[in-house]
C-alpha cells in the first residue's frame, strides 16, 4: 500500500481537500446574489432604500437600466435572482395616502435563496419605514418589540462547523470501507490471497493484518482533519479528544467489518468499488444529517437514516466536539454505535469463515 | 468503421454481461433519482422551538400563538426554565429558543418597548439563518399589528406603510424539489460517464489485453470511440429515464423549456465527461487508482457545482473552481431550461464552455493516451 | 534478402540508468522458430516489445517484416501476432465472440472469419465450448486459444512471449505441434522461454544475458561449442556469469 505514491496522495490529499472545500467553499451564507432594483419613482425614498440594499452584503447590485418586462428575461439568462420594483410616486403616495407598494419578484428555481432574499429585502425596507417614522418626530413610536439573536455554538454561522463532522464520518468511511475492500478484492483478483490463504497463518491474522494499516490510517486521517479544522478554520475542540477519538475507532472499526464484508461478496475491484459507494458513502452523505436535513425527510426516509452508522457518530462528534458534551450525554448513541460496529465485525468474520472451507 | 463496429460488439457484450455492474449502471441511479431530492430537502420548516415564557401574559401569549400559526415551527417546549430549553438545544430537540422576559407587556406598555431573547442551535448555519429570519419577520408583523391596533383605539394619525408584495416566479409553491431533481440528474449521468468510462479502460490495462490491443492495427481514435461511445449511448439512456421516468412520471415536473436543447446540450456534455474518463484513465494503471482519482474529482464536482451552495455565496477562489468545473455548467443550464424555460441565446456562453471543456479533456487525453507503453 | 524478417542492428532501450537491452544485432529468416532465450530479467520481454511496437526503442535500427520500426509501426502491426506472457484474451467473451472480434479488428471479411474461426475450433477440438466464455477455460486451452486467434491472420511473424508458462506438459507438446503448423505455412515464430527443452524444438536461438546477446546458433551447435549434453547445460555456463538476478 504505501509503495503506491499515487493511492497514497490520494488517502492523504482527500482529506485536507475536503476540509478545505467544505470549512471555506461552502458558506451557509447568502452574500453577493446579484439582484436588479428598476425604479420608477426615482425620488428620496426609493433612492434611500436603494441605497440600503446595495450596501447590504447579501446583495450586488446590477447597474443595468431594466424595465419590468426585462426581468423574466434576465432571469432566464440567469444573470440575475431578484428584482425589486419602486412604483411611479412611491415617496409621494407613501406620505399622502400612507400606502405604497413594493414589488420584490424572486427566482424561485432555488428556492432558499429565493426566500432568503426576499426576507432580506423586505426587512431591509421595514428598517427602512420605522427609521423614517422615527425622523417624522414619532420619536415615541410605541410598542416596541427588539428581538436580541444569540447564535450559539456557531456565532458567526461558519459552514465549518455543520460539516466538519460530516467529513470526519466521510474520510474514516472512505479509507476503511472502500479502501479495504478494494485491496482485499484486488489480492484476490491478483491470485495474492490464495498464497496468503494457504500460508501457515491463520485467517484472522491475515484479515487482522490487513485491517491495522487501514485502522492506523484513519486514526492518522482523523488527527489531520482535527487538526487543521482547529489551526485553519480556527474550529475549537470544545469537548474530550478521548471520547472523540473513542468514537471514531468504533466508526472505523464498523467500516472496516463492512469493507471486509463487501470483499467476501465480490471477485472484481470495480464491484468492489460500486458496493462501497452505493452501500456505505452514498448513504453516509445522505443520512448522516451533514448535508441533508433528516427532519425534513419522509418518515421511510428516516427510518433508514438509523441503521446508517455515520448518523449516529455524526451526532456523537456534534454533541463532543462542537457542543463540548460528555459521555453522559453520548452513551446512547456511542452504545448504537458499538453494537452496530460488534455485530457487523461478527457477520463478516462468520462470513470470511465459510468461504475458507 | 468496420473495426469500430467490432470494437462496439465487444464492449457492449462485456458491459451487458457484467452482471454486478448492470444492474449499477441502470438501478441506482433510478433509486438514487427517487431518494435523493427526498432526502436532499433543504426546505427550511418545521423548526423546532422552544418557548420560555417568564410572562405569561395575553401578549406573550398572543405572540406565541402567532409564531407556531405561521406554519415555520413547532412548538416543543413551553415554559419557564431557560435551563430546561438550553438543554433541550444540547440534545437536539429545539433548534430554537425564544426567551418572552417576565416585565414583558409591562415595559412594552409603560416603557414603550422591550426586549425578547432569541436563542439559536446555529451548528447548522442555513437553518439558523432561516430560522431566526423567519422568527424575527413574525415579529415584526405582530409588532405591526399591535401597534396599528393601538394607534387605531387612540385615533391617531394614520401611519405611512409600505407594502410589500412578493412574487416567487417559475416556483411560487417554493418547492425544493423542482430544484433539487434537475440537479441529480446531471450527478447521475456524470457519475455514470466518468466513473465508468475511466474504470473500464483501466481495466483492460491492469488485466494486459489493451497491450494485446496495441499491436494490433487498431488506430488511437478507433480504440477511444470504441470505449466512448457505448458509455455516451448508457449516459443517454440513463439521462432519459431520469428526465421521463422519474422526473416527470414521478414528480410531475414538465420542462418549461425545450426537450431539443436539452438534449442537445447533454450530448456535448457527455463528450467533455467522457472525455475527462479517458484522461483518467490514461493517468491510472490500476482500477484501485482510477477509482481513486474519479472519486476525488467527483467529490470536488459535486460540492462545487452550485448542486446544493448558490456558487454566488462562495469566496473568490472557491468560485474559479466552480467555473471550472463543467457540471457546474450542465446544472445551470438543465435548472434553466426545465424551470425557467431559457432559450438558446439565453445559454449560448454555456454551449461555448462546454465545447471548449469537450475538446480540452478529449484533446488532452488523446495526446497522453499512447499506444506504445 | 528477402529472407530475412527481422533484423536489428544495435537495438537498445534505456530506462534511466538502467539498459534492459543493450544493443543486440540479430537477423531471423523466414519460415524459422527463433528460440529467444534468457534468464528472468535479461531482457527478453523489453526486446519483444520493442519488435511488436508496443515500446519504442532508445537507439538502433530494426526492420520487421519489411518495415521500419520507428516510422511503420501501423504497416508491422497488420504483419505481425503477439501472444504476451499475461493471458490478454477477454475472459468475459465467449470463445467464438474473442475470435470474431480479433478477426475483425485485423479486417478479415465476414466470409473468412466464419471460416477460419470454424477452422480453428475444430483444430483445437474445442467445438463443445465455442460458447464458454473464455474465463472458465483450462490454462492449457487458453493459451492454445491465445496462440491460434494471434496467426489467425497468417501474419508473417507471430511473437509469443513465454507462451507456456504454468502449462503441463502434455499441453506444451500441443502447444509446440500448433508451432510447427504454423511454421510449415511460413509464419516465422519468434519464441521466448525459459523452458531449456523447449528450445531444443527451435531451428536457431538466442542467449540474452544481461541485456546482451549473449550466443546464437542452432541448439546442436551450440551445445557441441560449450561441449554439453544438453540446452540446460549451455544454458547454465552462459548465465553463470549474469550479474543481474533475480
Amino acid at each position: 500500500m504505501f509503495r503506491d505514491p499515487k493511492t497514497l496522495l490520494l488517502l492523504f490529499g482527500m482529506p485536507i481537500a475536503q476540509i478545505l472545500l467544505f470549512g471555506f467553499a461552502l458558506t451557509n451564507e447568502i452574500k453577493d446574489s446579484k439582484i436588479v432594483v428598476i425604479d420608477y419613482a426615482q425620488d428620496n425614498a426609493s433612492k434611500n432604500i436603494i441605497h440600503k440594499l446595495s450596501a447590504n452584503p447579501a446583495f450586488d447590485l446590477a447597474e443595468s437600466h431594466f424595465n419590468a418586462e426585462q426581468i423574466e428575461n434576465a432571469f432566464q439568462k440567469g444573470t440575475i435572482k431578484l428584482a425589486v420594483i419602486f412604483p411611479a410616486n412611491f415617496e409621494h403616495n407613501l406620505l399622502h395616502s400612507s400606502n405604497s407598494q413594493i414589488q420584490i419578484i424572486a427566482d424561485a428555481s432555488d428556492p432558499n435563496t429565493a426566500s432568503t432574499l426576499s426576507n432580506y429585502a423586505s426587512a431591509i425596507i421595514q428598517d427602512y419605514q420605522l427609521s423614517q417614522l422615527q425622523q417624522q418626530g414619532m420619536a415615541t413610536t410605541p410598542l416596541n418589540i427588539d428581538t436580541q439573536i444569540r447564535m450559539i455554538y456557531n456565532p458567526e454561522l461558519k459552514g465549518a462547523t455543520n460539516y466538519v463532522p460530516g467529513v470526519m464520518a466521510l474520510v474514516l468511511l472512505l479509507v476503511s470501507v472502500l479502501m479495504t475492500s478494494v485491496s482485499i478484492v484486488r489480492e484476490k483478483e491478483l491470485g495474492t490471497m490464495e498464497i496468503l490463504l494457504v500460508s501457515p497463518v491463520s485467517p484472522l491474522m491475515v484479515i487482522i493484518s490487513k485491517a491495522i494499516p487501514y485502522f492506523a490510517l484513519s486514526i492518522f486521517n482523523l488527527t489531520i482533519i482535527l487538526m487543521l479544522s482547529y489551526f485553519l478554520l480556527e474550529l475549537p475542540i470544545a469537548g474530550s479528544l478521548v471520547l472523540l477519538y473513542a468514537a471514531s475507532s468504533l466508526l472505523i472499526l464498523t467500516g472496516l467489518a463492512l469493507g471486509l464484508l463487501i470483499s467476501n461478496s465480490t471477485d472484481s475491484q470495480q464491484t468492489a468499488m460500486l458496493i462501497s459507494l452505493m452501500g456505505m458513502l452514498i448513504p453516509t452523505i445522505l443520512f448522516s444529517g451533514f448535508m441533508f436535513p433528516i427532519e425534513n425527510m419522509p418518515w421511510p426516509l428516516q427510518i433508514i437514516s438509523n441503521v446508517v452508522p455515520s448518523k449516529w457518530y455524526y451526532i456523537i462528534v456534534k454533541d463532543v466536539m462542537i457542543k463540548g458534551l460528555g459521555f453522559s450525554s453520548v452513551w446512547k448513541e456511542m452504545l448504537i454505535l458499538t453494537s452496530m460496529a460488534i455485530a457487523l465485525l461478527l457477520i463478516s468474520l462468520k462470513k470470511y469463515k465459510i468461504r475458507l472451507v | 468503421m468496420r473495426i469500430l463496429r467490432f470494437l462496439l460488439q465487444k464492449e457492449f457484450k462485456q458491459i451487458f454481461r457484467n452482471k454486478a455492474l448492470l444492474p449499477m449502471i441502470f438501478a441506482m441511479p433510478i433509486m438514487q433519482l427517487l431518494v435523493m431530492p427526498l432526502a436532499a430537502d433543504y426546505e427550511v420548516k418545521n423548526i423546532n422551538i422552544s418557548v420560555v415564557d417568564h410572562n405569561h401574559s395575553s401578549t406573550a401569549t398572543q405572540l406565541t400563538k402567532k409564531v407556531i400559526a405561521s406554519g415555520y415551527f413547532k412548538l416543543v417546549d413551553y415554559g419557564n426554565s431557560y435551563t430546561q430549553a438550553y438543554q433541550g438545544l444540547e440534545t437536539d430537540e429545539t433548534d430554537l429558543i425564544l426567551e418572552i422576559p417576565a416585565q414583558f407587556e409591562k415595559e412594552l406598555l409603560t416603557q414603550n418597548g422591550s426586549k425578547l431573547f432569541i436563542a439559536v442551535n446555529a451548528i447548522n448555519g442555513t437553518k439558523a439563518n432561516v430560522g431566526a429570519a423567519y422568527l424575527q419577520q413574525i415579529i415584526r408583523q405582530y409588532n405591526q399589528s399591535i401597534r396599528l391596533e393601538m394607534m387605531a383605539n387612540n385615533q391617531q394619525m394614520a401611519i405611512p406603510e409600505v407594502d410589500i408584495a412578493t412574487a416567487n416566479w417559475f416556483n411560487p409553491d417554493l418547492n425544493y424539489r423542482y430544484f433539487m431533481v434537475p440537479g441529480i440528474l446531471v450527478v447521475l449521468v456524470t457519475m455514470v460517464g466518468a466513473y465508468m468510462c475511466a474504470l473500464n479502460i483501466v481495466k483492460e490495462k491492469e488485466l494486459g489485453t489493451i497491450e494485446q490491443i496495441n499491436v494490433t492495427p487498431i488506430k488511437k481514435y478507433q480504440f477511444i470511440l470504441g470505449k466512448l461511445i457505448p458509455f455516451w449511448v448508457i449516459g443517454v439512456f440513463i439521462f432519459s429515464i431520469g428526465l421521463f421516468g422519474v422526473s416527470y412520471g414521478v414528480y410531475g415536473i414538465v420542462s418549461q423549456g425545450s426537450l431539443l436543447l436539452l438534449y442537445g446540450y447533454m450530448f456535448l456534455y457527455l463528450v467533455a465527461l467522457l472525455g475527462l474518463g479517458l484522461l483518467i484513465s490514461t493517468y491510472a494503471d490500476t482500477q484501485q487508482q482510477a477509482m481513486s482519482i474519479a472519486f476525488f474529482f467527483m467529490m470536488i464536482f459535486m460540492l462545487m457545482s452550485g448542486l446544493f451552495t448558490p456558487i454566488d455565496s462562495m469566496p473568490g477562489w472557491s468560485k474559479a473552481i466552480a467555473l471550472s468545473n463543467p457540471v457546474t455548467y450542465f446544472i445551470e443550464v438543465t435548472r434553466m431550461i426545465m424551470l425557467k424555460g431559457s432559450t438558446f441565446s439565453d445559454i449560448k456562453m454555456h454551449f461555448a464552455v462546454i465545447t471548449g471543456f469537450a475538446v480540452f479533456f478529449n484533446g488532452w487525453a488523446i495526446i497522453n493516451y499512447k499506444k506504445t507503453v | 534478402m528477402q529472407n530475412k524478417v527481422i533484423t536489428t542492428t544495435n537495438l537498445t532501450k534505456q530506462f534511466g540508468d538502467f539498459t534492459a537491452v543493450d544493443h543486440i544485432s540479430f537477423e531471423v529468416n523466414k519460415g524459422e522458430i527463433f528460440g529467444f532465450l534468457g534468464a528472468n530479467g535479461a531482457g527478453k520481454t523489453t526486446a519483444i516489445k520493442m519488435l511488436c511496437g508496443l515500446s519504442n526503442p532508445t537507439s538502433g535500427e530494426a526492420t520487421i517484416a519489411g518495415c521500419d520500426i520507428y516510422k511503420e509501426t501501423e504497416k508491422i502491426k497488420q504483419r505481425i501476432g503477439y501472444m504476451s506472457q499475461k493471458f490478454s484474451l477477454y475472459e468475459d467473451l465467449t470463445v467464438i465472440e474473442n475470435i470474431r472480434f480479433f478477426a475483425g479488428i485485423y479486417g478479415l471479411t465476414d466470409q473468412e472469419i466464419k471460416e477460419k474461426g470454424n477452422a480453428l475450433i475444430e483444430n483445437l477440438g474445442m467445438q463443445d465450448s465455442m460458447h464458454k466464455m473464455v474465463g472458465s477455460l483450462p490454462l492449457g486451452w487458453k493459451q492454445k486459444m491465445a496462440f491460434s486467434v494471434a496467426v489467425l491472420h497468417e501474419p508473417q511473424i507471430v511473437f509469443l512471449d513465454e507462451p507456456t508458462g504454468g502449462v503441463d506438459p502434455v499441453t506444451r507438446r500441443q502447444f509446440w505441434d500448433l508451432i510447427y503448423n504454423a511454421s510449415d505455412r511460413g509464419i516465422t515464430v519468434f519464441v521466448t522461454t525459459h523452458y531449456m527443452d523447449e528450445a531444443e524444438y527451435c531451428n536457431r536461438v538466442s542467449m540474452m544475458v544481461d541485456g546482451r546477446i549473449a550466443a546464437l546458433d542452432t541448439p546442436d551447435q551450440l551445445k557441441s561449442y560449450y561441449n554439453a549434453t544438453s540446452m540446460d547445460e549451455v544454458f547454465f555456463e552462459l548465465a553463470r556469469g549474469a550479474k543481474r538476478g533475480e
